[in-house]
């Protein structure tokens, strides 16, 4: 079947085969590859877009019941050649390693400053929480959010 | 395979009626995982995630497509708390408490409360709507009474559930672990305890014989609330696993009722 959907703020339409995962359409039908495949089962965060303005894992939302629903990935953080704050902010405090999990986690934090542009240091922890860093590089992560939440976005 | 995305129970239920083997689709935090390993392909899904009647939340009937996301905001206490460990946000933006009674999942956090709380599930087919007891919805390991036809449509409490409630629950971290034991004690009116059990029998549990022995009590002693934890520890029916033994399984679950009881007393 076919699937319609807006990702990015785009109108884009796939083929789905069968029970695929949105994770899989994402990256193999329509070449977003930002979203990682690491757990397939919600544990790992790599894999993290928001839906209808709810962060989930798209490994675990089922591609065709993604259809007519709008649907933010890493690659939509950019804007005109300029990195979302957040993506700054991770650059800024070191908190990029081998970077498999930078998109999951960017996209959590976008996420999480889209409704709090203040969070405490505990909401980033809390709101990073479904996001795992296999380098165990939350400490550069969490510096630079911290001082990201610390200032104006203006 | 084939989809229908409706957006009314009605619409709904008319679905199911002409797919007696289509699957329900929830959050999908427990089928996807299924189905990304191959254990399951189903041929014919209903994703139930836009239907608005499932959404409605209120104290005494929760639609079973509310998210653990909004239950963190109340109105219980103790399914608040159960909400705000579930998994991650990522998991708790998707998942339902309709999941967690579809999965049927021993190990369940949410159904201790709808157990300690008396609570029924109301499930709706182009038939009708019947009402089951949370004791004889739940049959077994991951097996639970809904019939094929019919949709998981909400839980529903006989009465007013006090606010004297406590959850607390054992396992490795915070995040993403399914619990080694949780225990749900909820104190009805009247003073009389429900505790309420799970990961410690095929299906969550209340613990009837701890509560015949604490409910005589009017004040308890500190012997009394020892006699409570052994009663728990011995009637509680849990296996070894990858996560604990039950040995230690037993010890927990009585170490918890005993506490959540004495922070409601």
């Amino acid at each position: 079947m076919i699937i319609e959907l807006i990702v990015n703020g785009e109108k884009r339409a796939g083929a789905v085969a069968s029970d695929e995962s949105l994770l899989t359409f994402l990256r193999e039908e329509l070449d977003l590859a930002g979203s990682k495949n690491a757990c397939e089962q919600g544990e790992c965060g790599s894999c993290s877009v928001v839906v209808d303005g709810e962060l989930v894992c798209s490994c675990l939302v089922m591609a065709a019941d993604a259809a007519g629903s709008e649907v933010l990935t890493v690659e939509g953080l950019a804007k005109d050649q300029e990195l979302h704050p957040v993506q700054e902010a991770l650059l800024a405090g070191g908190g990029v390693q081998c970077g498999f999990c930078t998109p999951g986690f960017a996209v959590a934090a976008a996420h999480l400053f889209s409704t709090d542009p203040h969070p405490s240091a505990d909401d980033i922890r809390e709101a990073l929480s479904g996001n795992i860093c296999r380098c165990t590089g939350y400490g550069g992560i969490l510096r630079g959010l911290e001082r990201l939440a610390g200032r104006d976005l203006e | 395979m084939e989809i229908a995305r409706p957006t009314r129970l009605r619409e709904a239920t008319e679905a199911m009626a002409e797919w007696p083997d289509g699957l329900p689709l929830a959050g999908g935090t427990d089928l996807m995982v299924e189905i990304n390993f191959g254990h399951r392909h189903p041929a014919k899904v209903v994703a139930l995630r836009r239907v608005g009647e499932l959404k409605e939340a209120a104290a005494e009937r929760i639609g079973a497509g509310v998210s653990w996301r909004r239950l963190e905001a109340g109105p219980h206490p103790a399914l608040a708390q159960i909400a705000r460990t579930v998994g991650s946000p990522q998991i708790r933006s998707a998942g339902t408490i309709g999941g967690n009674l579809g999965t049927a999942s021993p190990a369940g956090d949410g159904l201790t409360f709808v157990a300690a709380a008396n609570g029924s599930v109301e499930l709706v087919s182009s038939a009708g709507t019947r009402s089951l007891h949370w004791d004889e919805f739940l049959i077994g390991v991951k097996r639970n009474a809904r019939r094929p036809d019919e949709v998981i449509a909400a839980v529903t409490f006989p009465s007013p559930v006090p606010t004297t409630q406590a959850f607390a629950k054992v396992g490795t971290r915070n995040a993403m672990v399914i619990a080694t034991v949780s225990c749900c004690v909820i104190r009805h009116d009247g003073g009389k305890f429900a505790i309420a059990l799970g990961s410690v029998a095929p299906t969550v549990m209340r613990a009837t014989q701890a509560e015949a022995y604490i409910n005589q009590e009017s004040r308890p002693s500190n012997g009394a609330m020892s006699e409570l934890q052994q009663i728990v520890s011995q009637e509680v029916r849990p296996i070894d696993d990858h996560r604990a033994t039950a040995a230690y399984r037993r010890h927990a679950a009585g170490v918890l009722a005993r506490r959540l009881v004495e922070g409601l007393l």
